[in-house]
């Protein structure tokens, strides 16, 4: 059984004039258990909006998202959401203490909260930095914690939305191959967002690749080998 | 220097006395001590009112940048009320609350508590949507993530609002003290202009400076160091 399950999903945005736009029309994907799945399209094509409606922060217009065979409703802990920018991280706190915030709201232990998350910011390349704050560290760093916040609080899935756009060319290929390591580390399922043909390839297991909108749908998903031949075709057919 | 070499040279009159003389003036008052004593009652009322205003401002603001209904069941008053200068409302102090401390105190707890409003609730709405996003994808509910999403991302507008505030305060205290007071040292200044003592008013102006800066510092420094890692900037 997969994972979750998209079902024939629509959202429809109204602009300010009044007038319907509809972003994502008969979206159909399943994601199996323990997939790294890479969502791959143009900008504005509704790649967002198809994580926020499974994250739970907007509900589809029509059709229905269903995970582990129940609807989703609303936010929730088993989808943790690592975002593009780093304005979801907690200025106040130091990284180690962002990375607890899970665990520390659903009253955890002071002691094995800390464990977990000195755990998870090794994991995540962090280690002697844990007392530092957000401002403190470099846009690497702070996706870094985002990744390490989300596993520490052991969610089913990890969404994440173009989580290396805002890096530069070196600190991106540096995290994607963190990310491939974390991901072979742990088996978690992956929901992966990108414009870029390159991450997708070199990331995802799976890709679904989207069309520009309006009405954006997947127009059918590539397995890790395909991916490569297609990838390589798409790069040549740009060159001719 | 400026103020010395101008009151000797340029306009050498018994209505701009130089530094030299306020400045004896100003240690005869202290040794005597009639200058503390208007200092402590005016510092007295400003820190009484403003922290009420502030204990009260903070709440309010909290719960109208959160709720919408708090907002639209509070906002016209607080938009109507702040444009009534609290300088204009000494006199209806004075006749509800009579001469004494508490006119002064409510008045500065007026001008406190709507810039403080303003300022919490502007920054509660300033939050991030991605703080709150992610606190509920981290699990954190509606009561948690106000108390530790909303209110920490907040306090650097409070303290801002609060400084804001206290810079008024003075204003107002002096205002209400130049009316009705027996003590203070907007009455100091009130004496200083009854009995044409030039010099006394200018003590009073210099002391309202040196006060205002150092609690201005002292709010700074407070920020620094019990709150410095909510406002980096600072």
């Amino acid at each position: 059984m997969p994972l979750v399950s998209f079902l024939d999903v629509q959202k429809t945005y109204r602009s300010l004039q009044g007038v319907d736009y509809p972003a994502v029309e008969h979206f159909n994907v399943e994601i199996e258990p323990g997939e790294f799945f890479c969502l791959l399209g143009p900008s504005g094509c509704g790649k967002t909006t198809v994580l926020k409606m499974l994250a739970g922060f907007e509900a589809p217009t029509a059709g229905q998202i269903l995970m582990d065979g129940r609807p989703v409703t609303g936010a929730s802990r088993d989808r943790g959401v690592v975002f593009q920018g780093d304005d979801s991280l907690y200025g106040w706190l130091t990284a180690v203490e962002n990375v607890e915030f899970g665990p520390r709201m659903r009253h955890v232990g002071k002691a094995e909260r800390r464990e977990r998350a000195m755990r998870d910011l090794e994991l995540v390349g962090l280690k002697g930095q844990e007392q530092k704050y957000p401002a403190e560290l470099s846009g690497g760093m702070k996706q870094r914690i985002q990744i390490a916040r989300v596993l520490a609080n052991e969610p089913k899935m990890l969404l994440m939305d173009e989580p290396f756009a805002a890096l530069d060319a070196q600190t991106r290929s540096l995290m994607q191959m963190e990310l491939a390591r974390i991901w072979q580390a742990t088996r978690t399922t992956v929901l992966f967002i990108t414009h870029d043909i390159d991450e997708a390839v070199t990331l995802g297991k799976r890709i679904g690749v989207m069309r520009a909108g309006p009405r954006s749908q997947v127009k059918g998903s590539l397995d890790e080998d395909s991916a490569r031949t297609e990838a390589t075709r798409w790069d040549s057919s740009a060159c001719s | 220097m400026i103020w010395q070499l101008a009151s000797l040279y340029l306009v050498s009159s018994v209505l701009f006395p130089p530094p030299t003389i306020v400045f004896r003036k100003g240690w005869l008052l202290v040794r005597n001590g009639v200058l503390l004593e208007h200092l402590a009652a005016s510092l007295q009322r400003i820190l009484a009112g403003f922290v009420a205003g502030s204990l009260l401002g903070i709440p309010i603001g909290l719960a109208m940048g959160s709720f919408r209904s708090a907002r639209k069941l509070l906002e016209p008053y607080t938009e109507f009320l702040r444009f009534i200068p609290s300088v204009a409302m000494i006199t209806v102090a004075v006749i509800w609350f009579g001469i004494g401390e508490a006119s002064k105190i409510f008045l500065i707890i007026y001008t406190t508590i709507f810039i403080v409003i303003l300022n919490t609730a502007a920054g509660v709405s300033a939050i991030a949507p991605n703080k709150i996003r992610a606190a509920q994808s981290l699990g954190a509910t509606r009561g948690q993530i106000f108390v530790h999403v909303a209110m920490p991302a907040t306090v650097p507008y409070i303290l801002t609002g609060m400084r804001l505030a206290m810079g008024n305060s003075f204003t107002t205290i002096v205002a209400a003290e130049l009316i009705a007071a027996n003590d203070g040292l907007g009455k100091m200044l009130w004496d200083g202009r009854l009995f044409m003592l030039v010099d006394e008013i200018f003590v009073s102006l210099v002391t309202l400076g040196l006060l205002g800066f150092v609690v201005d510092r002292l709010f700074r420094w407070s920020i620094y160091t019990f709150a410095g890692k909510y406002s980096p900037a600072t």
